[in-house]
Protein backbone atom coordinates (compact mmCIF):
# COMPACT_ATOMS: atom_id res chain seq x y z
CA UNK A 1 0.00 0.00 0.00
CA UNK A 2 1.90 3.58 -1.17
CA UNK A 3 -1.28 5.77 0.24
CA UNK A 4 -0.93 8.83 2.25
CA UNK A 5 -2.05 9.47 5.65
CA UNK A 6 -5.21 11.33 5.17
CA UNK A 7 -5.15 12.90 8.91
CA UNK A 8 -1.37 12.79 10.54
CA UNK A 9 -1.31 13.62 14.24
CA UNK A 10 2.58 13.97 15.49
CA UNK A 11 3.07 14.34 19.07
CA UNK A 12 -0.07 15.96 20.04
CA UNK A 13 0.06 17.72 23.62
CA UNK A 14 -2.71 19.38 25.69
CA UNK A 15 -3.49 21.00 29.00
CA UNK A 16 -6.51 21.87 30.48
CA UNK A 17 -5.12 24.34 33.09
CA UNK A 18 -2.25 22.75 34.88
CA UNK A 19 -3.87 19.11 33.82
CA UNK A 20 -2.23 16.74 30.86
CA UNK A 21 -5.33 15.50 29.09
CA UNK A 22 -3.55 14.83 25.57
CA UNK A 23 0.02 13.79 26.08
CA UNK A 24 2.09 12.67 22.99
CA UNK A 25 -0.73 11.63 20.45
CA UNK A 26 0.85 9.96 17.39
CA UNK A 27 -1.24 8.80 14.98
CA UNK A 28 -1.85 8.13 11.23
CA UNK A 29 -4.99 7.36 9.57
CA UNK A 30 -5.48 6.13 5.84
CA UNK A 31 -8.19 7.81 3.11
CA UNK A 32 -11.08 5.05 3.74
CA UNK A 33 -10.54 3.69 6.68
CA UNK A 34 -12.64 3.33 9.81
CA UNK A 35 -10.87 4.38 13.28
CA UNK A 36 -12.51 4.26 15.97
CA UNK A 37 -10.75 6.02 19.22
CA UNK A 38 -11.82 3.78 22.21
CA UNK A 39 -11.31 4.52 26.05
CA UNK A 40 -13.08 5.23 29.34
CA UNK A 41 -14.83 8.45 30.21
CA UNK A 42 -12.60 11.35 30.84
CA UNK A 43 -9.38 9.77 28.78
CA UNK A 44 -8.98 12.54 26.48
CA UNK A 45 -10.52 11.02 23.19
CA UNK A 46 -13.33 13.68 22.57
CA UNK A 47 -10.71 16.05 23.44
CA UNK A 48 -8.33 14.70 20.71
CA UNK A 49 -11.49 14.91 18.27
CA UNK A 50 -11.90 18.09 18.58
CA UNK A 51 -8.46 19.09 17.99
CA UNK A 52 -9.07 16.94 14.84
CA UNK A 53 -11.44 18.90 13.28
CA UNK A 54 -9.72 22.21 14.50
CA UNK A 55 -12.12 23.27 17.34
CA UNK A 56 -9.47 23.06 20.34
CA UNK A 57 -5.90 24.14 19.84
CA UNK A 58 -3.08 21.83 20.84
CA UNK A 59 -0.26 23.41 23.82
CA UNK A 60 1.97 21.66 21.11
CA UNK A 61 2.00 19.11 18.15
CA UNK A 62 0.64 19.17 14.70
CA UNK A 63 -2.62 18.00 13.18
CA UNK A 64 -2.28 17.40 9.45
CA UNK A 65 -5.24 16.52 7.61
CA UNK A 66 -5.02 15.74 3.92
CA UNK A 67 -1.08 17.20 4.22
CA UNK A 68 -2.14 20.22 5.61
CA UNK A 69 -1.01 21.48 9.53
CA UNK A 70 -4.25 22.93 10.84
CA UNK A 71 -2.57 23.71 13.79
CA UNK A 72 -1.20 27.21 12.51
CA UNK A 73 -4.68 28.07 10.17
CA UNK A 74 -6.43 30.85 11.01
CA UNK A 75 -10.33 30.62 11.28
CA UNK A 76 -11.19 31.39 7.49
CA UNK A 77 -8.70 29.22 6.64
CA UNK A 78 -10.25 26.23 8.93
CA UNK A 79 -13.41 27.23 7.33
CA UNK A 80 -12.50 25.98 3.67
CA UNK A 81 -11.17 22.85 5.17
CA UNK A 82 -14.02 22.29 7.25
CA UNK A 83 -16.30 22.06 3.83
CA UNK A 84 -15.38 18.30 3.58
CA UNK A 85 -15.61 17.72 6.58
CA UNK A 86 -18.99 16.49 8.26
CA UNK A 87 -19.34 16.31 12.07
CA UNK A 88 -22.00 14.18 14.03
CA UNK A 89 -21.86 15.59 17.83
CA UNK A 90 -22.96 13.74 20.62
CA UNK A 91 -26.02 14.87 21.46
CA UNK A 92 -27.05 15.34 17.56
CA UNK A 93 -27.11 19.29 17.88
CA UNK A 94 -30.10 19.62 15.58
CA UNK A 95 -31.64 23.28 15.55
CA UNK A 96 -34.98 22.71 17.48
CA UNK A 97 -36.49 25.80 15.85
CA UNK A 98 -35.80 24.39 12.26
CA UNK A 99 -37.36 21.85 10.43
CA UNK A 100 -35.74 18.82 10.04
CA UNK A 101 -35.02 19.59 5.96
CA UNK A 102 -33.58 23.15 7.25
CA UNK A 103 -31.58 21.34 9.39
CA UNK A 104 -29.92 19.23 7.13
CA UNK A 105 -29.85 22.28 4.35
CA UNK A 106 -27.79 24.52 6.33
CA UNK A 107 -24.27 23.69 5.56
CA UNK A 108 -25.74 24.13 1.89
CA UNK A 109 -26.91 27.13 2.52
CA UNK A 110 -24.31 28.58 4.50
CA UNK A 111 -21.08 27.47 2.91
CA UNK A 112 -22.01 27.29 -1.40
CA UNK A 113 -23.76 29.35 -3.92
CA UNK A 114 -26.17 26.82 -5.21
CA UNK A 115 -29.71 27.18 -6.43
CA UNK A 116 -32.76 26.56 -3.33
CA UNK A 117 -34.36 23.92 -5.98
CA UNK A 118 -30.80 21.84 -5.78
CA UNK A 119 -30.26 21.83 -1.93
CA UNK A 120 -34.50 21.04 -1.39
CA UNK A 121 -33.26 18.17 -3.77
CA UNK A 122 -29.97 17.34 -2.10
CA UNK A 123 -31.68 17.48 1.27
CA UNK A 124 -34.28 15.05 0.59
CA UNK A 125 -31.43 12.58 -1.06
CA UNK A 126 -29.55 12.70 2.34
CA UNK A 127 -32.60 12.22 4.30
CA UNK A 128 -33.72 8.98 1.79
CA UNK A 129 -30.32 7.87 2.39
CA UNK A 130 -30.11 7.66 6.37
CA UNK A 131 -33.63 6.10 6.18
CA UNK A 132 -36.29 9.49 6.96
CA UNK A 133 -37.52 9.73 3.57
CA UNK A 134 -40.55 12.10 3.87
CA UNK A 135 -39.36 13.39 7.26
CA UNK A 136 -38.20 17.43 6.38
CA UNK A 137 -41.40 19.01 7.52
CA UNK A 138 -40.69 17.06 10.90
CA UNK A 139 -39.37 19.58 13.49
CA UNK A 140 -36.99 17.82 16.06
CA UNK A 141 -38.78 17.71 18.67
CA UNK A 142 -41.45 15.25 16.74
CA UNK A 143 -38.74 12.33 16.51
CA UNK A 144 -36.96 9.70 18.50
CA UNK A 145 -33.73 9.83 19.45
CA UNK A 146 -32.63 7.33 16.82
CA UNK A 147 -34.29 9.63 14.17
CA UNK A 148 -32.37 12.92 15.36
CA UNK A 149 -28.99 10.89 15.17
CA UNK A 150 -29.95 10.04 11.55
CA UNK A 151 -30.87 13.62 10.48
CA UNK A 152 -27.82 14.81 12.25
CA UNK A 153 -25.98 12.11 9.97
CA UNK A 154 -28.04 13.58 7.31
CA UNK A 155 -26.70 17.05 7.93
CA UNK A 156 -23.05 15.62 8.40
CA UNK A 157 -22.97 14.33 5.03
CA UNK A 158 -24.60 17.16 3.38
CA UNK A 159 -21.91 18.55 1.75
CA UNK A 160 -20.54 15.05 0.74
CA UNK A 161 -17.56 15.27 2.83
CA UNK A 162 -14.22 13.45 2.72
CA UNK A 163 -14.16 12.77 6.50
CA UNK A 164 -16.80 12.12 8.82
CA UNK A 165 -16.25 12.63 12.36
CA UNK A 166 -18.68 11.18 15.20
CA UNK A 167 -18.66 11.55 19.04
CA UNK A 168 -20.42 8.92 20.38
CA UNK A 169 -22.81 8.12 17.97
CA UNK A 170 -24.66 5.49 19.52
CA UNK A 171 -24.83 7.42 22.91
CA UNK A 172 -28.10 7.29 25.01
CA UNK A 173 -29.80 4.73 22.62
CA UNK A 174 -31.40 1.66 23.13
CA UNK A 175 -29.08 -1.30 21.69
CA UNK A 176 -31.40 -1.98 18.51
CA UNK A 177 -31.16 1.56 17.85
CA UNK A 178 -27.72 1.89 18.12
CA UNK A 179 -26.93 -1.34 15.50
CA UNK A 180 -29.32 0.76 13.62
CA UNK A 181 -27.05 3.55 13.20
CA UNK A 182 -24.08 1.57 13.38
CA UNK A 183 -25.38 0.02 10.11
CA UNK A 184 -25.67 3.26 8.94
CA UNK A 185 -22.46 4.59 9.28
CA UNK A 186 -20.88 1.07 7.13
CA UNK A 187 -23.55 1.75 4.45
CA UNK A 188 -22.31 5.20 3.98
CA UNK A 189 -18.73 4.21 4.32
CA UNK A 190 -19.20 1.76 1.52
CA UNK A 191 -21.19 3.87 -0.52
CA UNK A 192 -18.61 7.27 -0.55
CA UNK A 193 -15.41 5.74 0.62
CA UNK A 194 -15.57 8.25 3.20
CA UNK A 195 -12.80 8.06 5.91
CA UNK A 196 -14.39 7.77 9.30
CA UNK A 197 -13.28 8.67 12.59
CA UNK A 198 -15.69 7.69 15.69
CA UNK A 199 -15.08 8.33 19.03
CA UNK A 200 -17.04 5.65 21.27
CA UNK A 201 -16.61 3.38 24.48
CA UNK A 202 -19.37 0.97 22.77
CA UNK A 203 -17.33 -2.39 22.21
CA UNK A 204 -20.04 -3.99 20.00
CA UNK A 205 -20.03 -0.65 17.69
CA UNK A 206 -16.06 -1.25 17.40
CA UNK A 207 -16.44 -5.14 16.95
CA UNK A 208 -18.95 -3.67 13.65
CA UNK A 209 -17.32 -1.06 12.36
CA UNK A 210 -14.03 -0.35 12.99
CA UNK A 211 -10.84 -1.25 10.56
CA UNK A 212 -8.62 -0.26 13.23
CA UNK A 213 -8.91 0.86 17.17
CA UNK A 214 -6.49 3.56 18.99
CA UNK A 215 -7.03 2.49 22.50
CA UNK A 216 -6.98 5.80 24.65
CA UNK A 217 -5.85 5.54 28.53
CA UNK A 218 -4.65 8.84 30.32
CA UNK A 219 -4.09 10.75 27.43
CA UNK A 220 -1.98 8.45 25.50
CA UNK A 221 -2.95 5.98 22.78
CA UNK A 222 -1.96 2.51 25.08
CA UNK A 223 -2.60 0.08 22.05
CA UNK A 224 -3.38 0.36 18.44
CA UNK A 225 -4.38 -2.40 15.74
CA UNK A 226 -7.77 -4.17 14.21
CA UNK A 227 -10.12 -5.14 16.71
CA UNK A 228 -8.22 -9.10 16.98
CA UNK A 229 -5.03 -7.57 17.78
CA UNK A 230 -6.03 -5.58 20.31
CA UNK A 231 -8.57 -8.79 21.39
CA UNK A 232 -4.89 -10.84 21.76
CA UNK A 233 -2.87 -8.12 23.54
CA UNK A 234 -1.24 -8.41 26.37
CA UNK A 235 -1.80 -5.61 28.13
CA UNK A 236 -3.73 -5.38 30.96
CA UNK A 237 -5.67 -2.50 30.32
CA UNK A 238 -6.17 -3.39 26.89
CA UNK A 239 -7.40 -6.76 28.53
CA UNK A 240 -9.63 -5.47 31.08
CA UNK A 241 -11.02 -2.89 28.70
CA UNK A 242 -11.88 -6.18 26.13
CA UNK A 243 -12.97 -7.97 28.89
CA UNK A 244 -14.60 -5.79 30.66
CA UNK A 245 -13.35 -6.12 34.33
CA UNK A 246 -13.94 -3.69 36.83
CA UNK A 247 -11.32 -1.84 38.73
CA UNK A 248 -9.89 -3.50 41.72
CA UNK A 249 -11.59 -1.82 44.66
CA UNK A 250 -8.86 -0.21 46.73
CA UNK A 251 -9.87 0.86 50.62
CA UNK A 252 -7.68 2.79 53.02
CA UNK A 253 -9.40 1.94 55.73
CA UNK A 254 -8.55 4.79 57.98
CA UNK A 255 -8.96 7.34 55.26
CA UNK A 256 -12.40 5.93 54.07
CA UNK A 257 -13.39 5.25 58.09
CA UNK A 258 -12.25 9.43 58.21
CA UNK A 259 -14.11 10.31 55.40
CA UNK A 260 -17.72 8.66 56.78
CA UNK A 261 -16.91 10.41 60.39
CA UNK A 262 -16.17 13.52 58.51
CA UNK A 263 -12.93 14.07 59.96
CA UNK A 264 -11.05 13.90 56.57
CA UNK A 265 -12.26 17.68 57.15
CA UNK A 266 -10.61 18.12 60.27
CA UNK A 267 -6.94 19.87 60.70
CA UNK B 1 -14.90 21.58 -15.49
CA UNK B 2 -15.67 21.74 -19.35
CA UNK B 3 -19.50 21.24 -20.78
CA UNK B 4 -20.06 21.48 -24.69
CA UNK B 5 -23.17 21.41 -26.39
CA UNK B 6 -23.64 19.36 -29.52
CA UNK B 7 -26.21 18.31 -32.40
CA UNK B 8 -26.82 15.05 -33.49
CA UNK B 9 -30.18 14.67 -35.73
CA UNK B 10 -31.44 18.33 -34.44
CA UNK B 11 -30.66 16.51 -30.78
CA UNK B 12 -29.15 18.49 -28.20
CA UNK B 13 -26.25 16.82 -26.29
CA UNK B 14 -24.59 18.23 -23.30
CA UNK B 15 -21.00 16.47 -22.80
CA UNK B 16 -19.42 17.49 -19.27
CA UNK B 17 -15.96 16.95 -17.87
CA UNK B 18 -14.32 16.89 -15.13
CA UNK B 19 -15.70 17.10 -11.72
CA UNK B 20 -19.33 18.00 -10.89
CA UNK B 21 -19.52 19.25 -7.50
CA UNK B 22 -20.75 21.91 -5.11
CA UNK B 23 -18.78 24.39 -6.96
CA UNK B 24 -19.19 23.18 -10.59
CA UNK B 25 -22.77 22.04 -10.73
CA UNK B 26 -24.25 25.80 -10.69
CA UNK B 27 -22.89 25.79 -14.22
CA UNK B 28 -24.29 22.22 -15.19
CA UNK B 29 -27.72 23.82 -14.39
CA UNK B 30 -27.58 27.21 -16.10
CA UNK B 31 -26.23 25.21 -19.45
CA UNK B 32 -29.06 23.00 -18.89
CA UNK B 33 -32.01 25.40 -18.12
CA UNK B 34 -30.28 27.50 -21.36
CA UNK B 35 -30.48 24.77 -23.79
CA UNK B 36 -34.37 23.80 -22.42
CA UNK B 37 -35.55 27.11 -22.56
CA UNK B 38 -34.44 27.42 -26.44
CA UNK B 39 -37.37 25.05 -26.73
CA UNK B 40 -35.29 21.92 -26.19
CA UNK B 41 -37.58 19.22 -25.50
CA UNK B 42 -35.46 16.26 -25.60
CA UNK B 43 -31.42 16.35 -24.13
CA UNK B 44 -28.91 13.73 -23.49
CA UNK B 45 -26.55 13.75 -21.11
CA UNK B 46 -22.75 12.61 -21.74
CA UNK B 47 -20.71 11.55 -18.98
CA UNK B 48 -18.16 10.16 -20.02
CA UNK B 49 -15.48 12.06 -18.98
CA UNK B 50 -16.93 13.07 -15.84
CA UNK B 51 -14.17 11.96 -12.98
CA UNK B 52 -16.52 12.93 -10.03
CA UNK B 53 -19.91 13.43 -9.45
CA UNK B 54 -21.08 14.58 -5.94
CA UNK B 55 -25.14 14.91 -4.87
CA UNK B 56 -25.37 18.23 -5.88
CA UNK B 57 -24.40 16.72 -9.65
CA UNK B 58 -26.78 14.19 -8.85
CA UNK B 59 -29.75 16.58 -7.85
CA UNK B 60 -29.13 18.80 -11.00
CA UNK B 61 -29.85 16.10 -13.41
CA UNK B 62 -32.63 15.14 -11.02
CA UNK B 63 -34.34 18.82 -11.19
CA UNK B 64 -33.03 18.60 -15.10
CA UNK B 65 -34.93 15.36 -15.43
CA UNK B 66 -38.03 16.65 -13.97
CA UNK B 67 -38.16 19.51 -16.47
CA UNK B 68 -37.94 17.77 -19.04
CA UNK B 69 -40.64 15.12 -17.90
CA UNK B 70 -42.90 17.98 -17.30
CA UNK B 71 -42.25 19.02 -20.86
CA UNK B 72 -43.26 15.64 -21.93
CA UNK B 73 -39.58 15.23 -23.37
CA UNK B 74 -36.63 12.70 -22.58
CA UNK B 75 -33.55 13.16 -20.51
CA UNK B 76 -31.12 10.25 -21.08
CA UNK B 77 -27.66 9.95 -19.78
CA UNK B 78 -25.38 8.11 -21.35
CA UNK B 79 -21.11 6.36 -21.13
CA UNK B 80 -21.54 6.55 -17.79
CA UNK B 81 -18.07 5.36 -15.81
CA UNK B 82 -18.12 2.87 -12.94
CA UNK B 83 -17.84 5.82 -10.15
CA UNK B 84 -20.46 7.48 -11.50
CA UNK B 85 -22.72 4.70 -12.22
CA UNK B 86 -22.03 3.57 -8.35
CA UNK B 87 -23.37 7.50 -7.46
CA UNK B 88 -26.36 7.01 -9.35
CA UNK B 89 -27.15 3.09 -8.05
CA UNK B 90 -26.49 3.94 -4.33
CA UNK B 91 -28.88 7.09 -4.45
CA UNK B 92 -31.04 4.15 -6.00
CA UNK B 93 -31.56 6.74 -9.07
CA UNK B 94 -30.34 4.42 -11.45
CA UNK B 95 -34.01 3.08 -11.46
CA UNK B 96 -35.36 6.64 -12.01
CA UNK B 97 -32.82 7.82 -14.69
CA UNK B 98 -32.99 6.76 -18.21
CA UNK B 99 -29.31 5.37 -18.60
CA UNK B 100 -28.27 4.38 -21.81
CA UNK B 101 -24.67 2.70 -22.59
CA UNK B 102 -24.08 4.27 -26.26
CA UNK B 103 -24.97 7.84 -28.31
CA UNK B 104 -27.01 5.71 -30.51
CA UNK B 105 -28.78 4.20 -27.70
CA UNK B 106 -29.73 7.45 -26.47
CA UNK B 107 -30.62 8.62 -29.64
CA UNK B 108 -33.10 5.67 -30.15
CA UNK B 109 -36.90 6.56 -30.53
CA UNK B 110 -35.81 10.86 -29.57
CA UNK B 111 -37.65 12.81 -31.32
CA UNK B 112 -35.83 15.83 -32.44
CA UNK B 113 -37.66 19.16 -31.18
Amino acid sequence: MNKKPIIEIKDLVTYYGSRKVLDGINLQIMPGETMTILGRSGCGKSTLLRHIIGLSKPSSGKIFLKGQDITILTENQMLSIRRKIGMLFQGGALFNSMPVGDNVALPLREHTELEDSTIQIMTRMKLDQVGLAGFEDFMPAQLSGGMKKRAALARAIAMDPDMLFCDEPSAGLDPIVAVGIDHLILKLKKAFQMTIVIVTHELASVFLIADRVALLDEGRIIALGTVEELKNSTNKKVQQFFNRIPDPEKIDKDSYLNSLVGENNKL
Amino acid sequence: MELEVFKKNDVAILKISGDVDLYSSPQVRNKILALLAKTQKNLLVNLKDVSYMDSSGVATLVEALQLTNKRGGKLRLYHLGPAIRDVFELSRLDKVFDICETESQALNGIIAE
